[in-house]
């Protein structure tokens, strides 16, 4: 079996033991790898009723068959547990070089249970894995401890996933940072790696990356170079993602002022065109990547001159124009915090606006807030709840660590009603109302709301459907994108390299080359289709249903009003008829349950079916 | 006498993607492993990246650090690791100011950028998808330095 390592590591955090377990063939072709591999480990070892933040809860690690090899962006890698933050199926991928070191060093995953009496990291070098101490780790931030762990190994070439003090706190919204700049940013998985002591996984190898015919091979990944040079791909390279930021206002679908706007009178100050001009100092890119989409900013003035951090569009507008800041001084810092302490930034944006909102309705005291003016605009502000809210300082720290919707919980006062999430996972930076196939797939993501799981809203923004309405046939669009883009973080590539290949047939031509197994495209997206199944079946037996895969109230209840929308809202009965649509093409009932003879067909579980 | 060519790395277009060691292992190896590759890609947090090749000096320090005489200078500027003499002590490593020369574990044996001798140029200059590396000479980096300086002023100047 080539393109893989063929084993994967196994550590009990409990007992202190490692060990090594094959990989079986049928297991990789059948889920590929990365977001499939994480899928099935997790249906098949975290305890049905298992708590999130108990030792029951299993952390994997798993890169994908192409980690390691010249394809595009091959380097990345994905993490998944029971989320802390949604109780369903949690998952993560990152770029940065954690995928190919893992593979180099001779493993294809990580597979982590039990709860060690002590913090600890995992270190993994070629054949060899330790679990070692990490009491002096503890406390310290990501960066910090990706240096100290550099240092304590002699080795500058060690890469590095932690958490920080966040993820240690067990914060509901705690992240993973790797590489310095990349995150397993979504579903709390810094909280389960906390809940666990694990402070971190650390990597190094040295060994050689086997494919079926290099010579092939690197025939089709210089093409790929290539076309990673030319106009598929230019937005990320010139403006990196926050090109977005005009285009979306300019549809009306950029989140401003929690949700209540898509348009932001000041988006040109946060626009990507004027980061590049003023704030990016250095452009940078993952392992194997021709694209280079990695935009460093760095803060010359004010208080928090000196700051360093990437910034990307949805980190950019959640902490900006969706806490009405126009400051990228201010976003740039509140990235840094979040990155270094640990917490997701697109969690922390729609955290803090909420608790802006809340603030502004009243809802929240002065003191509630410790003092902070904390209105819609205020960037000072805006920084310091997101310290708080990463280092649970104060009542306001305390009251915004896990999240909106936890957070709202707590305040009650029908402060519900402007949580911005999807099984309380907060929603990433595309309006609801004007982009409503978008919504539809945000509002089905099994992990939770997410624009990463189909790209739904490509439809909305290139017009070809009516984005201010919904119908049967919208499912079908979500459907099909959720198989390809499951494939996509099984393999994993980079989703932005997506536009470089012509058509399905060229991205399984990618798995043929690098494990030998003779697939076409029509097996790829059946594959495609179990894996996202399989995660489905996870969130079955932690007890999902239709009422899991709706949008918050704003969409239904609230007109949106701004500088494009007219009183634009989603019908609910239209929403309802998409739903079903969607259940429907994806062969589930109308409670969003897979049919046994569906399950059977995929060769899954059947016993969750209906 | 013809000035001698090197691999030159910018760093303002070094983004830190590690594909010339893919390449360098795969052209000069034939295999992926890039711990093998001659050519290191080196980045100091945040936003520095370089990628260093042997520089080609003048007076080689590898070779006089070398116990077993298994370095040798060729035309071209380069070195050259005689595999049969060559036991990995690894001196010529420490001696050389900017880590142009790798272990080899599996080999028991240190190597080195060669410049893909027999092509036009090197693969990892080849490509680069970032423009970053030239294969080109001392003399001609300084010139096209002062042509940057001197645009500079016309733009300016307007």
């Amino acid at each position: 079996m080539k393109g893989y390592a063929g084993k994967f590591v196994r550590v009990n955090l409990t007992t202190g033991e490692t060990g090594k377990e094959r990989l079986k063939e049928d297991v990789a072709r059948n889920f590929v790898g990365g977001y499939g591999l994480v899928a099935h480990t997790l249906y098949n070892e975290v305890p049905e009723g298992a708590d999130a933040l108990s030792p029951e809860n299993v952390v994997c690690l798993w890169s994908g068959p192409v980690a390691g090899t010249p394809i595009p962006v091959s380097s990345k890698y994905a993490m998944g547990a029971l989320s802390p933050l949604t109780g369903f199926i949690g998952f993560g991928i990152a770029s940065g070089g954690i995928g190919s070191e893992l593979k180099a060093a001779g493993w294809d995953g990580i597979v982590v249970t039990g709860k060690a009496d002590s913090p600890k990291y995992i270190y993994v070098h070629n054949g060899q894995v330790e679990v070692r101490d990490a009491s002096h780790l503890w406390g310290k931030t990501t960066w910090k401890t990706e240096e100290l762990i550099r240092e304590e190994l002699f080795d500058d070439e060690v890469r590095v996933s932690s958490i920080g003090p966040s993820g240690e706190m067990m914060n509901r919204i705690a992240n993973i940072t790797n590489d310095r700049n990349r995150q397993i940013g979504r579903c709390g998985i810094g909280a389960a790696m906390g809940s666990k002591n694990l402070k971190a996984i650390a990597i190094r190898g040295t060994g050689s990356v086997e494919v079926p015919d290099l010579d092939e091979l690197l025939e089709f990944c210089l093409d790929l170079h290539q076309r990673c040079r030319g106009p598929a791909t230019e937005k990320y390279r010139k403006y990196g993602t926050p090109a977005n930021v005009l285009v979306h206002n300019r549809l009306g679908c950029l989140p401003t002022n929690n949700f209540q706007k898509g348009t932001f009178d000041q988006a040109e100050a946060v626009s990507g065109e004027k980061m590049l001009e003023t704030m990016v100092k250095k452009i940078t890119a993952c392992p194997a990547c021709p694209i280079g989409c990695d935009h460093i900013n760095m803060v010359k003035d004010g208080p928090w001159a000196g700051t360093v951090a990437s910034v990307d569009y949805e980190s950019l507008d959640l902490l900006g124009p969706n806490c009405g800041v126009a400051d990228l001084n201010a976003i740039t810092k509140a990235v840094e915090l979040c990155d270094t302490l640990g917490v997701d930034t697109i969690s922390a944006g729609a955290t803090v606006s909420w608790a802006m909102e809340a603030y502004e309705k009243g809802l929240l005291t002065k003191e509630d807030v410790d003092g902070l003016d904390l209105r819609f605009g205020e960037g000072e502000a805006m920084v310091e709840a997101v310290r708080r809210m990463c280092m649970r300082e104060g009542n306001l720290g305390e009251l915004l660590a896990d999240g909106a919707a936890r957070a709202a919980e707590k305040l009650g006062k029908d402060s519900e009603k402007f949580v911005i999430a999807n099984k309380k996972m907060e929603w990433g930076a595309y309006s609801m109302r004007p982009l409503q196939t978008a919504t539809l797939g945000f509002a089905t993501s099994v992990r939770g709301a997410c624009y990463l799981r189909s790209g739904s809203y490509q439809v909305d923004v290139k017009g070809t459907v009516d984005r201010y309405h919904l119908d049967r046939s919208r499912g079908k669009i979500v459907y099909d994108g959720e198989n390809l883009y499951s494939i996509i973080d099984s393999l994993i590539i980079c989703k932005f390299t997506r536009g470089i290949y012509k058509d399905n047939d060229e991205i399984a031509k990618v798995i043929r080359l690098v494990t030998g197994f003779d697939v076409d495209s029509e097996e790829m997206i059946k594959t495609g289709e179990r894996i996202h199944n399989q995660a489905k079946l996870f969130n079955v037996k932690f007890g999902a249903g239709r009422k899991d895969d709706y949008p918050p109230p704003r969409a239904f209840e609230e007109k949106l009003y701004d500088d494009v929308s007219d009183g634009a809202v989603i019908d609910r009965a239209e929403y309802d008829e998409a739903l079903s649509g969607y259940y429907e093409a994806r062969g589930w009932n109308e409670e969003g349950i897979p049919t046994k003879a569906l399950l059977e067909e995929l060769g899954l579980d059947t016993s969750l079916g209906v | 006498m013809e000035q001698k060519r090197i691999i030159v790395c910018d760093t303002e277009k070094c983004t830190g993607c590690e594909i010339c060691e893919y390449m360098c292992s795969i052209f000069k190896e034939k295999t992926i492993n890039w711990s093998k590759a001659r050519i290191r890609h080196v980045r100091i947090e945040p936003t520095f990246d370089i990628a260093i090749a042997c520089r080609k000096c003048e007076e080689p320090l590898c070779i006089k650090a070398c116990p077993r005489d298994a370095i040798s200078e060729q035309p071209d500027g380069s070195v050259k690791i005689d595999k049969d003499k060559c036991n990995g002590c690894g001196w010529c490593i420490e001696a050389c100011n900017f880590g142009a020369l790798k272990l080899d574990w599996e080999k028991k044996c240190v190597a080195t950028c060669d410049f893909c001798a027999d092509l036009d140029q090197p693969k990892c200059v080849q490509f680069c998808p970032y423009e970053a590396l030239e294969f080109t000479t001392l003399d001609q980096v300084g010139h096209e330095a002062g042509k940057k300086a001197f645009m500079r002023v016309i733009e300016e100047l307007g």
